[in-house]
């Protein structure tokens, strides 16, 4: 039981908008262990990203949010104050976003914004803050790691900033990480290099770990778990092996089909596609929400919602009634819709 | 042999870098000496990290940017003595993103046919029909001629700039990061468009992409570039099944190929890329390099040809570069 680090049950976020009210994310449960790797893997606007906001009560105030359950270590902290929440906030669990540059304050020091980090969350003196800064930066494969304190953002490489963000996020030891794309702006090269490191910390400091990623690439690689988002719903779950040796989900073998693998894709053959676009996500949807860009659509996908069907596996589940119809069985107790 | 329709041969460009108030600028090498022939139908990559030189080398391909030395040719003729709307005519570009390459006030059917505006086309009254010939090739519903680009989705969007550059039919298009700023399912139906008209139009493309598994796809012919040079250049075929260069073995090993047996590969590449205002000596690549030998901190390899191409490494030598290849 306190292996589970991350618990969320049906979190639902809503946005308004002049023509309605965005459903953003519907009714999406996650959780995670200690030590294990979560990726949530969709493509833009599927609702990935405000869900990884809402766990770290991020999202903008007049997005709404509810959850029948969101815990973090044990703790419920669902609708507990703003004071509380920022000191669980970059403590407890903290996050690693895209964009390096625009994370880093350019005025301050690398030394200077790691040391306040920790200093916000713990009794710790001005050096021993100091201390921690260059052991993490060491631990980051950062090299010369006390000089590159007094340097600001803009005196570092996308790959370095990337590097410091993440040992920033580690300065307070937190339980949980949650990485919003954290190698979408970077270099192949250094790509590989930053998630070779994350396994690593993640391994050697026995945290959680939430991947969010539109690369499936980066998923087959690092995941332990995966959950697949299509327009603000998980429409799959599974294993990292679960889902790319027996992908259940139409979407999910869309994806797949999308990408050329060097080797097994013919070169210059056409890739898969899936036609279509998002739907919009204004009002609400009665049936599956990939209906109308499905090659496998029936006249029941659009009647009734499409309840999240469990598989004979623990963590194995799929949104899909033809899933249901063949390996996987038995609707979820919960009644996900 | 197929007909070259542009050849670089030792282009270089440098820029002047300023060093802050009150001190000398010093040169930036952003391409140095960069020997590259596009033939007709093929499909050139260029790959390597940010800050190579691959945009660069694009912009002086496109004619937007003059050589400080080499010199360029289009369809034989020497790209400096054309006019900027020659070179249009011959050379266009596909960019990264399309957010920020559509002019957002102007409506999707004025993009498309300003480059017959500014070709000073004879005929305006078959703009229209010819805008809607090329949409309909790229897959773009007439409906949309009088859209704005806030109303198209990125792929869309997209397809509004392949078709913009398709209208004046060229001979070239420079593709930079075309998919890059795409969805994964948007970005198989860009790549398949883009396959579909090289072969309909006769179109030869120099794709600039960091996707490898892109590249591979969709390449005849790879160059890869490190610091303003290229270090290795081949048939796709040749350079996948075994590259040469140390720097192109990284590369391709950094690819993530969905498979959840592997884990996450180490490239042993150290993590900083040089500063190219201070570029290492001899070979610019031995700081990082897993092969390093002692001669190549103090001498810079020259180009050894291949079967299919050139490799820029002092590991091989004069004629052991094929003989290298088949062990």
């Amino acid at each position: 039981m306190s292996d589970k680090i991350l618990e969320v049950q049906d979190l639902t976020i809503d946005i308004p908008t002049p023509s309605g009210t965005l459903h953003a994310v519907q009714k999406v449960s996650i959780h995670v262990d200690r030590g294990e790797t979560l990726c949530i893997v969709g493509e833009s606007g599927c609702g990935k990203s405000l869900t990884s906001l809402a766990i770290m009560d991020l999202l903008p105030r007049k997005a709404t949010r509810t959850a029948t359950r969101l815990e973090i270590a044990g703790e419920s902290v669902f609708d507990i104050g703003e004071r509380r929440m920022s000191d669980i906030r970059g403590n407890r669990m903290s996050m690693i976003f895209q964009e390096p540059m625009t994370s880093l304050n350019p005025a301050y020091t690398i030394g200077d914004q790691l040391s306040e980090a920790l200093r916000r969350h713990k009794k710790v003196s001005r050096g021993e803050a100091r201390d921690r800064a260059v052991f993490l930066l060491e631990k980051v494969g950062i090299t010369a790691a006390a000089s590159r304190l007094g340097q600001y953002p803009h005196q570092l490489s996308g790959g370095l900033r990337q590097r410091v963000m993440i040992a920033m996020a580690l300065m307070c030891g937190p339980d949980l990480i949650i990485a919003d794309e954290p190698t979408t702006a970077l270099d192949v090269t250094i790509q590989a290099q930053i998630l070779h490191l994350l396994a690593e910390l993640q391994r050697e400091f026995n945290m959680g770990l939430i991947l969010i990623t539109h690369d499936l690439g980066v998923v087959a690689r690092i995941a332990d778990r995966v959950a697949v988002m299509y327009a603000g719903q998980i429409v799959e779950t599974g294993t990292a092996e679960q889902i790319f040796k027996a992908p259940a989900h139409p979407y999910t073998r869309g994806l797949l089909a999308c990408i050329p693998i060097p080797g097994q894709t013919e070169r210059g053959a056409h890739l898969g596609a899936i036609p279509g676009i998002v739907p919009s996500l204004v009002g609400r949807m009665p049936g599956c929400h990939f209906a109308s860009r499905c090659p496998e659509v029936r006249d029941s996908c659009n009647s009734a919602p499409i309840p999240q069907f469990q598989g004979a596996e623990p963590g194995r589940s799929v949104r899909c009634l033809l899933a249901d119809e063949a390996a996987v069985r038995q609707p979820a107790q919960e009644g996900a819709a | 042999m197929s007909e070259i329709v542009l050849e670089a041969r030792d282009i270089s460009r440098s820029f002047m870098i300023s060093q802050g108030f009150m001190r000398a600028k010093r040169p930036l090498h952003a391409v140095n000496g960069v020997n590259l022939k596009l033939h007709r139908g093929e499909v050139l990559a260029l790959v390597g990290e940010s800050g190579c030189g691959k945009t660069t080398l694009a912009k002086m391909l496109l004619g937007l940017l003059p050589p400080s030395a080499g010199s360029l040719e289009l369809d034989g003729k020497p790209l400096a003595s054309l006019s900027h709307l020659e070179v249009a005519r011959i050379v266009q570009p596909i960019f990264q993103d399309p957010y920020s390459s559509l002019n957002p006030r102007k409506s999707i059917g004025s993009i498309i046919t300003l480059p017959l505006q500014v070709q000073g086309d004879k005929d305006p009254a078959s703009w229209r029909q010819r805008a809607e010939e090329i949409m309909e090739l790229v897959g773009l519903p007439r409906r949309v001629y009088n859209n704005f680009p806030s109303q198209l989705s990125g792929g869309q969007r997209q397809r509004v700039a392949i078709a913009r550059a398709l209208i004046n039919r060229p001979r070239v298009v420079i593709c930079d990061e075309p998919t890059s700023a795409l969805d994964v399912s948007v970005q198989s139906q860009i790549l398949n468009l883009l396959q579909d008209l090289r072969q309909e139009l006769g179109l030869t493309y120099l794709m600039i992409s960091h996707n490898l598994a892109v590249v591979e796809h969709m390449a005849t012919r790879i160059a890869v570039m490190y610091l303003g040079r290229i270090v290795e250049e081949g048939e796709a075929e040749a350079v996948y099944n075994s590259p040469r260069h140390p720097y192109t073995e990284a590369l391709l090993g950094s690819v993530l190929t969905p498979d959840p047996s592997l884990g996450v590969p180490d490239t042993h590449l150290g993590a900083a890329y040089p500063n190219p205002l201070d570029m290492p000596s001899g070979c610019s690549f031995h700081p990082r390099c897993a092969k390093m030998m002692p001669q190549c901190a103090q001498q810079a390899p020259r180009p050894i040809p291949t079967e299919s191409g050139h490799v820029e490494c002092s590991l091989y030598k004069e004629n052991e570069a094929k003989m290298r290849m088949t062990s």
